[in-house]
């Protein structure tokens, strides 16, 4: 088996390789719009298997900004749909000598399943219901940028947990970093194990409880699309997991509200709080650039050139 | 002109016996089991185990239908190679298993071409589709030993009640794969800790649990003879327990996989470690073992499970379930339960011989004189590693390759000819 050196988790990183890619993220502002030669004649390939906008713009964007080149290819428009399977698929782009690929797909593992077999490093955008590890990035640099240190922050973590990669990736993010985090949804959406894949977890089914003293509310799309069943009455999930302006009463006062995005306003998060000076909806999505700046920088600078 | 294999440790469950021995074979049958023979021809079994030939009461050879998979042939030679003697094919080929014409092809491949004997186990519903009756009687008639909609459960109680009533008649046990499929549904993986860390849907326990004693209960309506395959969960475990305890005739295998490895002994994300039942949690397997060791369960099947590498090499949620089994069996089941001292030698030979034999009323495993002469030669020290690339099988889909076992098969005798020796 050959060893990673992409980028598939969270949770096998150490609190000090996190550590330094968020300190090097705060160097590349997207607000400098100067590019950067600091990856200049490198290929960098976007494959995405699942529709995205942020992520993918986000990661070729921060990869322009680096120098490298881009290519995009999404599924639809691949070799996929001609019934190749996702080894072939995968092996025959790194025949092209490309320096990373980042990829997104649906089944959880996908990514790790296909290191095994590619010298290629893979960057994962999010696989299945499992990890998202540069969100998770890009929303620690998003609360650290409010001044607190992640130590001892009472983060709330609201919603699909058990679809959810970006809570997965938060929960070791934040715990590795010695937060308390709270995970809140309908019992069928918060499996009971969750208490137990990182330190520092406390789960409820209350979102008032969650909400309380929380220093972070991170909402969480319903993600229908993962979801084979109705595993809760839909009509009644706002009224019990839609974060309002009155939760944010019971929060600390300088509370923040983070979203991975995309939102639905009215479904899970109410307008009102989606546009309030408690949002850093649209700072996650700045940030989100310059974490995935020092992540492509970090890849690729362990690999030849 | 005999053949006589000398100096073994000969263990026949079936009689009890454990000792030091020599074993004649002649004209495809048993002679005689004592000291001092002499034969033409003579295999010396000193330091090994001589066992009645082992029964693989549970896999799958892919024929027809699927013939790049496995063939009856080859299916057989891997089973020749794992120690077994006998294997029952379960119906879920294509055609499926469920009238007389399919039993009879699958007996007529195997007599021309299997190393090993066949018993073909036919399906309990048309197409086993789980709602209309097959043709039983015929397959049974045709050579079938049981029947089973293995790889699917009987979801239709009803449906199930009527198999059982009818199986009854014939004095064969109803096999059932037990898994509930509105709980189980879309499931990977166990579910637990492992599969909400990995963000793989899973198959609750429950999903066994419920059906066994949905089953349980309609054995004792109906008084049939009641199989339980692969099992792997703790509570149905105990719920197996219970039947025999209220003398109900229900009985259990469980797979050398279960016994050996949990959820989370799995390979991230690597399609060798999935399978149904999935491997389950830590706590599941202490509960199997335990009932191996209490006679809860009976016997040791493989579940043997081809797929080509087309199949399994694919995102996890993607790729088929099922894995190898039969060349690994011995010495996975003799690393878990015989080298950990939670079972005896003649304790393990039993589980691979007289258990299923007299689940499937076989007339084999047993080295009684005048037994078809199936012989199983094993040890229980030699240091070997498994390399799949080296299967028998026509797939590549094992968990263990790479692996080194202490103890395995050393000779494979069918009807008195050799049919493998390592």
């Amino acid at each position: 088996m050959r060893v990673p050196h992409g980028l598939l988790g969270i949770e096998d990183l150490t609190r000090e390789e996190i550590q330094e890619v968020l300190d090097r993220s705060r160097n590349f502002q997207p607000r400098d719009r100067g590019k950067l030669d600091l990856l200049r004649g490198r290929m960098v390939v976007n494959l995405f298997f699942e529709a995205s906008t942020r992520t993918r713009t986000s990661f070729e964007i921060a990869a322009k900004r680096l120098g490298a080149d881009t290519i995009s290819i999404t599924a639809q428009a691949s070799s996929v749909s001609k019934g190749e399977s996702l080894v072939d698929t995968l092996n025959t782009l790194a025949a092209m000598r490309p320096d990373a690929i980042i990829m997104r797909h649906a089944a959880s593992g996908a990514p790790h399943f296909l290191q095994r077999y590619l010298d290629t490093p893979i960057i994962n955008a999010g696989d299945g219901t499992h990890e998202h590890p540069t969100q998770a990035l890009l929303d620690a640099r998003t609360i650290l940028d409010r001044g607190a240190a992640l130590e001892g922050l009472r983060v709330a973590i609201i919603g699909d947990i058990a679809h959810s990669r970006v809570a997965r990736s938060n929960v070791y993010l934040l715990s590795k970093f010695g937060a308390q985090i709270v995970l809140c949804g309908p019992a069928s959406l918060l499996p009971v194990e969750l208490q137990r894949i990182a330190p520092g977890i406390t789960l409820t089914t209350n979102m008032r409880e969650a909400i309380c003293q929380a220093d972070v509310i991170m909402m969480l799309r319903v993600q229908l699309e993962r979801q084979h069943e109705a595993s809760f009455p839909a009509s009644e999930y706002f009224q019990f997991y839609g974060l309002r302006l009155e939760h944010l009463e019971l929060a600390r006062p300088n509370v923040i509200v983070m979203h991975p995005g995309p939102i639905n306003r009215g479904r899970e998060i109410s307008s009102e709080v989606a546009d309030s000076q408690r949002s850093v909806i649209l700072s996650q999505v700045e940030n989100g650039i310059a974490v995935r700046m020092a992540v492509l920088e970090r890849v690729l600078r362990g690999v030849r050139n | 002109m005999a053949f006589v294999i000398k100096n073994g440790r000969v263990i026949d469950p079936a009689s009890g016996f454990d000792g030091i021995a020599d074993v004649a074979i002649e004209d495809g049958l048993i002679r005689e089991v004592g000291e001092g023979l002499s034969g033409a021809e003579v295999f010396d079994a000193s330091g090994l185990i001589v066992a009645p030939g082992f029964i693989d009461m549970h896999v799958h050879l892919r024929e027809p239908g699927f013939e790049h998979a496995e063939t009856i042939e080859s299916g057989s030679r891997a089973a020749a190679a794992g120690g077994f003697t006998s294997i029952c094919p379960m119906p879920n080929t294509s055609p499926v298993n469920d009238n007389a014409t399919v039993t009879s092809y699958i007996i007529e491949k195997a007599r021309r071409h299997a190393v090993v004997n066949v018993f073909p186990i036919g399906a309990i519903t048309k197409d086993s589709a789980g709602e209309e009756l097959a043709a039983i009687g015929s397959m049974l008639e045709a050579g079938a030993v049981a029947i089973s909609d293995d790889g699917r459960p009987v979801m239709n109680a009803r449906v199930m009640r009527r198999a059982m009533e009818f199986a009854r008649s014939f004095g064969i046990p109803v096999i059932n794969h037990c898994e509930d499929l509105h709980l189980s549904a879309g499931g990977d993986m166990h579910e637990g800790f492992e599969s909400v860390r990995r963000g793989l849907r899973g198959i609750p326990g429950c999903s066994e649990d419920v059906m066994v004693a949905r089953d349980i209960l309609l054995a004792e309506l109906t008084g049939a003879r009641y199989h339980v395959a692969h099992i792997s969960s703790r509570h149905a475990v105990d719920m197996v327990a219970f039947a025999k305890a209220r003398g109900l005739a229900v009985t259990a295998e469980t797979t050398p996989h279960h016994l050996a490895l949990a959820d989370a002994d799995m390979i991230p994300y690597d399609s060798n470690f999935k399978m149904k039942p999935p491997l389950r949690s830590q706590c599941d397997v202490g509960a199997v073992v335990a009932g191996v060791v209490s006679g809860a369960i009976d016997a040791i099947a493989t579940d043997h499970a081809p797929h080509p590498g087309s199949e399994k090499m694919q995102e996890f949620e993607k790729c088929p379930f099922g894995i190898l089994g039969l060349e690994t069996a011995i010495g996975v089941t003799l690393e878990s339960l015989v080298h950990t001292g939670k079972i005896s030698l003649i304790r393990f030979v039993e589980l691979f011989t007289s258990g299923p034999a007299k689940i499937l009323g076989l007339k084999r495993g047993t080295l009684s004189p005048g037994a078809p002469a199936d012989v199983t030669i094993f040890s229980t020290d030699r240091e070997w590693t498994y390399d799949v690339n080296k299967s028998f099988s026509k797939s590549r889909n094992s968990p263990f390759d790479g692996r080194t076992f202490l103890g395995g098969p050393v000779m494979t005798i069918v009807n008195g000819r050799v049919a493998w020796s390592g």
